[in-house]
């Protein structure tokens, strides 16, 4: 039996405001816990929620972002269901009406395609808070801090159908939510969540199988593998002639297994009726249109500019232009020394390799673009070579300098890394060595014409003992032309 | 338009509230009658009625993103069941 | 002591008469002496009031005195005040002591006003009589055999036990109008959003608006001016200029035409009840308003949506009550399900139950679009027929209840009768409209109240004509014998 995937992926992002989405409190990560949990939030007797327009005008940057429909009329719903990190007994949501409908992605595949995954809608909600199972004896703590940050919930439709797509489109949705400033992308800290519905059906078949869902999928890696553990799991029931039960599950990802979550949906009848303590929330063209104004390139157009006017692979491009920040440090480097081949190596090898040693962000990294783009500069008109650029480059991340441009030159002077290209100085430096290394010459002398080639190596060794930072193209040019004369 | 006491039960448990044995023959008779009250409402004709939901037919007023709400834990949580280590305490719930 | 008006009162303390001080303390000694069978208010505090009083009389003798300054007062237990019980008439909220103040609670408390404490009521606001509180029935000082009514028994017994002289309450179905009714006094629900919403713990929240009950509209109207206005923490409340209401309540009201929907005067209503009504208008006929006819075809819609509305609208709003945060919560609970269970069992009472159960049931899946969803369409046809009606006439008058004040314990074994006692005041409610209940006549020595209902935010009207009402009989002056 040939089985096709179907996956669909119901994504929450926390958006980036300073304040939550009904009340005044602060969204800042990492307060004790609810210290940041007013009279509103704590679903206290007689309080009422105002909605924060900094999520709105987020929302609709998104819906800008992904095409999509944007709905001048939207309502807030109660979805009703006792569970202690929902202190008002609901959660405040948008069922019938979100902000935000039907909008579009592209998600790159591994063999370069492209593929358009299509976004059934995105709306407004308000996160729970957080219980805590562990160092309480017998009880649960809750922590209200998160209760009443705003999410965008974005559901995709169906469409994608393996585990690599589910997680390529997880991480397109990652890049764009902090490309646009809505979210910091955080996924350690539950800035992102994404839950995954799993079905399986019989190749051809229209309807869909029964699907599982499973949620709160916290990781890039972990969207992959739990769905391929769900996949499997679901492929093993059917093969036996087994029926897939409807139902939540929890990834476990020490042991790579789904497994069922005690029946907190055993009652799924949430209620849902529009909030009387909010208004529809009405938008005109103006508004939607100065929303637009603030739309920043987006990450595949970027992508695309960077292949197509700067000649990058696809590959290259599709890195540098994933983050945000790594996509304008990078072109800051490009556009400095006009050329953006140089500075993807660079950006994508040496900048790359530092942030995953060093565990930094790109914000964090001690070496400015600016910096970068200098010492690339100087690769360029030859003052350096390749390996004194690296040496300054490392310098610099171990906190030498001051982190201006300036404090390079003398840094250069210090490790003695200024490359030498004068012909003259290098034909000294060569003459010196010839004269100390008879019987290296001897032995060159002795080797046949064609395989002379190779035999130049030893020299270019010492000559590089004997001065460091020496220009290697003029190097072999006078090396080459004084072996000749012998 | 009776109830019956499975519906009675089902309801209860929605609204976490507990209805005992003997008082399901109550709420039966209670919210029965309530809603051959309510059914009047299904009599009429409502095609094409917008329904009407807040009063005033206002639209909702946006808040400016600065936060203004400060930490009162203490005396937010002064008057709570049970709290230990600034967390609100409930019987262990398994995930 | 004669009945006191918040004018009469803050007479005396402008004229130096007596101090803030001296009228408290013999308020609270009254209060000690006569509330124990009226039942009145769930908790006095004697000693905030006194240092209010204190601090108004502070305030006096600088000058820097307004008309509420030293003026005693309390608040439907509903509202929560910070520091003090804050129980809705519940075992739910038996502990709980609020740790913020409603937005009224905070004007009143700026305008030196002195709360003598919190008043019963139904519970949760849910009920028409004020039977169904944790703390008692609220008896009536006319008659103590009879409610006081609901759900602002409370409010409406302590005025008109001359406790206080003004008392702040809440109407989602009438329960300003019919407990004014009830104790023969003056009662307004101003238009939805005039008012504050932010403190004053939810019921039905789109039909839930605060307002008052007094001896006469000049005193309502000064009540008002204090409690009105836009408030940024409540999305629902308007942004209005306030009016001074007491300014328009000597306007003349001659050329006013009055209303009086057909639909009012059917089989609800006793022949005594239509008669009072019938020589109330009269007495507006003779200061030269024109009477008119009119009709609000859909009144018979008005019970059942707001039943239903409120009964959805309070299941959720009661979800919070958990036993978690606040309030009472079960002893020894073994799991998460029994502390919601038997906290909110134990805590709630039956009717606040019954709702919550209706509610539930009414926004159940397969039920939404013939309960709640019809409930909102019938909404937007009684609104329509109070638009209409208010192109033809300026004011609609009428009753405000079908019976007086019934005997206690006569309606409490069936709720369906006693849902159907607020056929009268639902149905502003429903539309947002402002509504007035004044004293216009007695039946076997038990007050009758004559409704007012206005335009929106027109309540500058609505105290004028009431006014003048009380400028031209003496209905308002009665009070219960012996008081």
């Amino acid at each position: 039996m040939q089985w096709e995937v179907v996956i669909g992926l119901e994504i929450h992002v926390q958006l980036a405001t300073k304040t939550k989405i009904f009340s005044a409190s602060s969204t800042a990560y990492g307060a004790e816990a609810n210290t940041q949990a007013d009279v509103v939030d704590l679903g206290m007797p007689g309080v009422l929620p105002v909605f924060n327009e900094e999520a709105l005008r987020m929302a609709v940057k998104f819906g800008l972002a992904i095409d999509a429909d944007i709905h001048k009329v939207s309502v807030f719903d109660r979805k009703n269901y006792f569970y202690p990190d929902s202190p008002k007994g609901y959660q405040t949501t948008q069922l019938y009406y979100p902000t935000v409908g039907m909008g579009h992605i592209e998600i790159e595949l591994d063999d370069g395609s492209t593929k358009r995954i299509n976004v059934t809608r995105a709306h407004l909600e308000e996160d729970a808070g957080k219980s805590v199972h562990e160092g309480f004896g017998g009880s649960s703590g809750i922590d209200l801090n998160r209760a009443g940050t705003p999410l965008i919930e974005i559901v995709s439709e169906p469409e994608l159908r393996s585990a690599k797509e589910a997680a390529a489109y997880f991480r397109k949705m990652h890049s764009i939510v902090t490309y646009l400033g809505i979210c910091d992308g955080d996924l350690s800290q539950g800035s992102m969540r994404c839950d995954c519905n799993v079905s399986l059906r019989p190749k051809g078949q229209k309807e869909f199988g029964t699907r599982a869902e499973i949620k709160n999928v916290n990781s890039f890696r972990n969207v992959e593998r739990a769905i391929d553990a769900e996949i499997e799991r679901q492929m093993d029931i059917l093969e036996d002639g087994g029926k897939i039960v409807q139902e939540t599950r929890l990834y476990d990802a020490d042991k790579n297994e789904t497994r069922s979550m005690r029946s907190k949906e055993a009652e799924n009848d949430y209620r849902y009726f529009p909030c009387p303590d909010l208004l529809p929330v009405v938008i005109d063209d103006a508004y939607i249109e100065t929303v637009r104004q603030t739309l920043p390139e987006l990450p595949d157009a970027k992508r695309q500019r960077y292949i197509s006017e700067h000649g990058l692979s696809a590959v290259d491009a599709g890195v540098l232009s994933a983050n945000r920040e790594l996509a304008a440090y990078f072109e800051t480097v490009a556009e400095s020394i006009n050329d953006y081949k140089l500075a993807a190596n660079w950006v994508q090898g040496d900048v790359s390799a530092a942030l995953n040693r060093l565990e930094l962000s790109i914000e964090q990294l001690t070496v400015s673009a600016e910096q970068l783009g200098y010492i690339l500069k100087l690769i360029k008109d030859s003052t350096l070579n390749n390996g004194g650029a690296k040496e300054v480059f490392n310098a610099l991340l171990d906190g030498k300098g001051d982190g201006s441009v300036d404090c390079i030159d003398g840094l250069i002077d210090q490790l003695g890394l200024k490359q030498v290209s004068d012909t003259g100085a290098i034909e000294t430096i060569v003459d010196e060595v010839l004269a100390n290394n008879a019987k290296l010459v001897e032995s060159y002398l002795a080797t046949p014409e064609d395989k002379r080639a190779k035999a130049i190596g030893p020299f270019i060794g010492q000559v590089r003992k004997a001065a460091k930072g020496v220009n290697p193209q003029v190097v072999m040019e006078v090396l080459q032309k004084k072996l000749s004369e012998l | 338009m009776a109830l019956d006491p499975k519906q009675i039960h089902d309801i209860a448990e929605l609204v976490r509230l507990k209805v005992e044995d003997d008082q399901v023959a109550e709420y039966q008779h209670n919210l029965s009658n309530i809603l051959e009250m309510v059914n009047q409402l299904t009599s009429f004709n409502t095609d094409n009625i917008e329904p009407l939901a807040n009063p005033l037919e206002i639209v909702q007023r946006l808040r400016a993103d600065v936060v203004t709400s400060v930490n009162q834990r203490e005396h937010f949580q002064s008057i709570a069941p049970q709290t230990e280590q600034g967390y609100y305490l409930v019987p262990r719930v398994v995930e | 002591m004669s009945k006191i008006t918040i004018a009469e009162i803050s007479n005396n303390l402008a004229t130096g008469k007596c101090s803030s001080v001296e009228i408290t303390q013999e308020l609270l000694q009254r209060i000690k002496q006569q509330d124990e069978k009226i039942n009145s208010f769930i908790t006095v505090t004697e000693e905030q009031a006194l240092a209010q009083a204190k601090a108004a009389d502070e305030l006096r003798s600088k000058g820097q005195a307004n008309a509420l300054t030293g003026v005693p007062i309390a608040h439907k237990d509903n509202y929560c005040t910070d520091g003090t019980l804050t129980t809705c008439g519940s075992k739910m909220l038996s502990n709980f002591v609020a740790p913020y103040n409603a937005t009224v609670v905070d004007k009143f408390n700026q305008a030196g006003a002195v709360s003598l404490g919190k008043l019963n009521m139904d519970e949760f606001a849910m009920g028409s009589s004020s039977e169904s509180s944790f703390y008692g029935a609220v008896s009536n000082p006319w008659d103590t055999e009879r409610v006081a009514g609901g759900s602002s028994g409370g409010s409406a017994a302590a005025v008109a036990a001359s406790f206080i002289a003004g008392a702040t309450a809440s109407d989602t179905g009438g329960s300003i109008r019919q407990p004014a009714a009830f104790c023969g006094l003056t009662g307004i629900k101003p238009t939805y959003g005039r008012v504050s919403r932010w403190g004053i713990v939810a019921y039905a929240s789109s039909l839930d608006q605060a307002g008052v009950i007094t001896h006469t509209a000049e005193d309502a109207a000064l009540m008002l001016n204090v409690m009105s206005g836009f408030d940024e923490k409540d999305s629902t409340s308007m942004q209005l200029e306030v009016p001074d209401f007491s300014a328009s309540l000597n306007n003349n009201i001659e050329g006013l035409t009055i209303g009086i929907p057909k639909e009012y005067f059917s089989q609800h209503l006793s022949a005594e009840m239509q008669q009072a009504v019938a020589e109330a208008i009269k007495e507006y006929e003779k200061l030269g308003a024109k009477i008119k006819e009119i009709s609000l075809p859909h009144s018979q819609l008005a019970i059942p949506s707001y039943y239903l509305i409120s009964a959805a609208e309070c299941s959720a709003n009661m979800s919070r009550m958990d036993g978690v945060r606040f309030g009472y919560r079960c002893e020894d609970p073994v799991d998460l399900h029994d502390l919601y269970v038997r906290s909110r069992s134990e805590g709630l009472g039956d009717e606040v139950k019954r709702r919550i159960m209706i509610g539930a049931y009414a926004l159940s899946a397969g039920f939404y679009d013939a309960y709640y969803k019809k409930a909102q369409q019938a909404r937007r046809l009684i609104k329509n027929d109070f638009v209409s009606a208010f192109n033809e006439v300026d004011i609609i008058a009428g009753p405000v209840t079908p019976t007086t004040a019934f005997k206690q314990n006569e309606k409490t074994q069936d709720p369906v009768a006693m849902a159907l006692g607020d056929v009268f005041t639902v149905a502003l409610n429903l539309a947002g409209l402002p509504g007035m209940s004044i004293n216009c006549g007695q039946i076997n020595n038990l007050p009758v109240g004559l409704q007012l209902i206005g335009n929106y935010f027109d309540e500058a009207r609505l105290l004028n004509v009431a006014h003048q009402f009380q400028q031209a009989t003496d209905w308002h002056l009665k009070s219960p014998a012996g008081l």
